[in-house]
């Protein structure tokens, strides 16, 4: 399971700390309007769920539900397992629009996640340096938001994440805000990361060439309210999941045959009201 | 139709932002004053409606060198500082708590709507029986008058704060203190730092009528005087003073802001 390369010293930091997530008949309505309905599903450690489905059907809404930030209708979301010490946040989001506070440069902002706990200054300088240089933004330490690209911001959102040792990073469409070629280099450069060693991660996404590309698993939901409709494994490693591939090509058609009538009737509804 | 003929594009952009030129301020200002002058000097301006400026300019001298430029400006100043000061503070304060607790806004919003709408130089009488005749009742007049567009300034630019950026602190574990402290407030600081801009033009703008209603000394005490003697070159002298005074306060805000909010530009 683990993607760690044999060369690795064994020295090298450890960012990521495994841990089981497990959702219960999820059922969550936001007043009369049901937005997901019964969900079960188990993340193990190491391991990538994308998931997938059409615009509205409680993507998000089952990522916030996943990183506590929403409290479900009913059902429950677990941590299998005691969250791991070294972890300082064990459920981090990486999120769509970047959230990097404008007011602080690219150090201040990473640093900000460390504020709140007890790390030395030391210490956090040297986790800064760390993250810094493993999304290629060592030079950029002093700089605002700003005066960033938008792959650049996302890459500081990431260094931000990486920075506190998550089990699970929860990511909601963490490039769809940028344009196909960044995209196609931050997608390159999760990977990367994932091969240095491997992290657990939900990622939501609308792009079926992304989903196929990363996932070891997909979640397709159904137009809401939000129901598992199908989960499809892709047994292909990563590694060998480059451009071309006419497997995974395959996988996307048949990811879209599942979900273009519901979207195409999700697309009516929201017309409709 | 000659389609071997080339025509440059028209240029159709351009406009609509701003240069600061210190040149044209200055030549407008410049031509401003002479014209003025010049009319005075040859009557197309009377003396009885307007004083040229060469005369405005010697009472303004005349002023100083009676020593009472120090004694009317020290005098405004002081009621202006701590009145300003203080209604900022306590503005900013309750600002605060009304955009951060539901409680609190729904005690206290209404309240403020309600009394932010009365001039507040209506209730200088009022001032004047609860903490006297004195320095007490102008300063509160300052005061009463700038703590409430800064409370609404304040929680104006709490609510307006990135809701976005709060859930990313919360998911990062962050305390409510944090969040307020390195969220909120630089959040809302950009609201917060133009709300001192129009409270402080309603300081001076209370200062003077509070001045008028009774002060020995003052700016507005020199104006009101130099009114009731119909000694306009006085009048402009004093005026001008009091726009000197709100220009420096918006050069201070200025600077203050430039190093606050770098990050914007
Ligand atoms: N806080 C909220 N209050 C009320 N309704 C909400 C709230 N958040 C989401 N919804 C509604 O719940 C439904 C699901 O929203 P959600 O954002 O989870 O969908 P999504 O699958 O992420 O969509 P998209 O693909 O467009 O991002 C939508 O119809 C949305 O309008
Ligand atoms: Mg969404």
């Amino acid at each position: 399971m683990t993607g760690i390369p044999q060369s690795l010293p064994s020295s090298f930091f450890h960012f990521f700390i495994f841990m089981d997530l497990q959702l219960n008949n999820i059922t969550h309505a936001y007043g009369d309007m049901t937005v997901l309905d019964d969900i079960d599903l188990t993340v193990s450690g190491g391991e990538i769920i994308c998931i997938v489905g059409p615009s509205g059907c409680g993507k998000s809404t089952l990522l916030r539900l996943m990183g506590g930030l929403e409290r479900p209708d009913s059902g429950e979301v677990l941590l299998l397992g005691e969250p791991p010490k070294s972890s300082l946040n064990p459920l981090t989001y990486i999120f769509q629009d970047f959230a990097l506070l404008p007011w602080r440069t690219v150090e201040g902002n990473i640093s900000l996640a460390l504020e709140d706990h007890p790390i030395s200054k030391q210490e956090s300088r040297k986790i800064i340096d760390d993250v810094l240089s493993r999304t290629h933004l060592s030079d950029f330490k002093k700089a605002w938001p700003r005066q960033l690209s938008g792959g650049m911001k996302q890459r500081v959102a990431i260094a931000r994440a990486l920075a506190v040792r998550p089990a699970v990073m929860l990511m909601d469409e963490p490039l769809s805000a940028l344009d196909s070629q960044t995209r196609e280099l931050l997608m390159d450069d999760l990977i990367d990361l994932w091969m240095r060693e491997s992290f657990t991660a939900i990622y939501v996404t609308h792009n079926l060439q992304e989903a196929v590309r990363f996932g070891h698993r997909i979640v397709v939901l159904s137009r809401r309210p939000g129901r598992v409709r199908e989960i499809v494994k892709i047994d292909k490693p990563l590694s060998e999941r480059g451009a071309d591939n006419e497997e995974l090509d395959e996988v996307q058609h048949y990811l879209w045959r599942l979900m273009r009538d519901d979207a195409r009737a999700a697309d009516r509804e929201l017309l409709n009201g | 139709m000659a389609d071997n003929e080339t025509n440059p594009v028209p240029f159709r952009g351009g406009g609509f932002s701003h240069k600061p030129s210190f040149t044209v301020w200055m030549m407008v200002f410049v031509m401003l004053i002479l014209f003025w002058e010049f009319g005075s000097n040859i009557g197309f301006i009377s003396n009885l409606v307007l004083p040229a400026p060469s005369e405005a300019f010697n009472a303004f001298l005349q002023l100083i060198d009676s020593g009472m430029l120090w004694k009317h400006l020290r005098a405004s100043l002081q009621r202006l500082i701590l009145g300003w000061t203080f209604g900022t503070l306590l503005g900013v304060g309750v600002g605060l708590l009304i955009g951060l607790f539901s409680n609190v806004r729904a005690g206290l919003s209404p309240l403020v709507s309600a009394i932010f709408a009365i001039p507040k130089i209506a209730l200088l009488p009022l001032f004047i029986i609860w903490f006297g005749i004195g320095e007490g009742s102008k300063v509160a007049t300052i005061l009463f008058g700038t703590f409430f567009p800064t409370v609404i300034a304040t929680y104006g630019g709490v609510d307006n704060v990135d809701r976005s950026l709060i859930r990313m602190g919360q998911s990062f574990g962050l305390s409510r203190l944090s969040i307020v402290r390195k969220i909120i407030i630089p959040g809302a600081l950009p609201a917060i730092l133009s709300g001192f801009r129009i409270s402080a033009s309603i300081g001076i703008i209370l200062l003077v009528a509070a001045e008028m209603i009774g002060a020995e000394f003052g700016v507005g005490a020199y104006i009101l005087l130099a009114g009731s003697l119909m000694a306009t070159d006085q009048l402009i002298a004093g005026v001008s003073i009091l726009s000197l005074m709100g220009l420096s306060m918006a050069w201070v805000i200025g600077k203050v802001e430039n190093y606050f909010l770098k990050w914007r530009v």
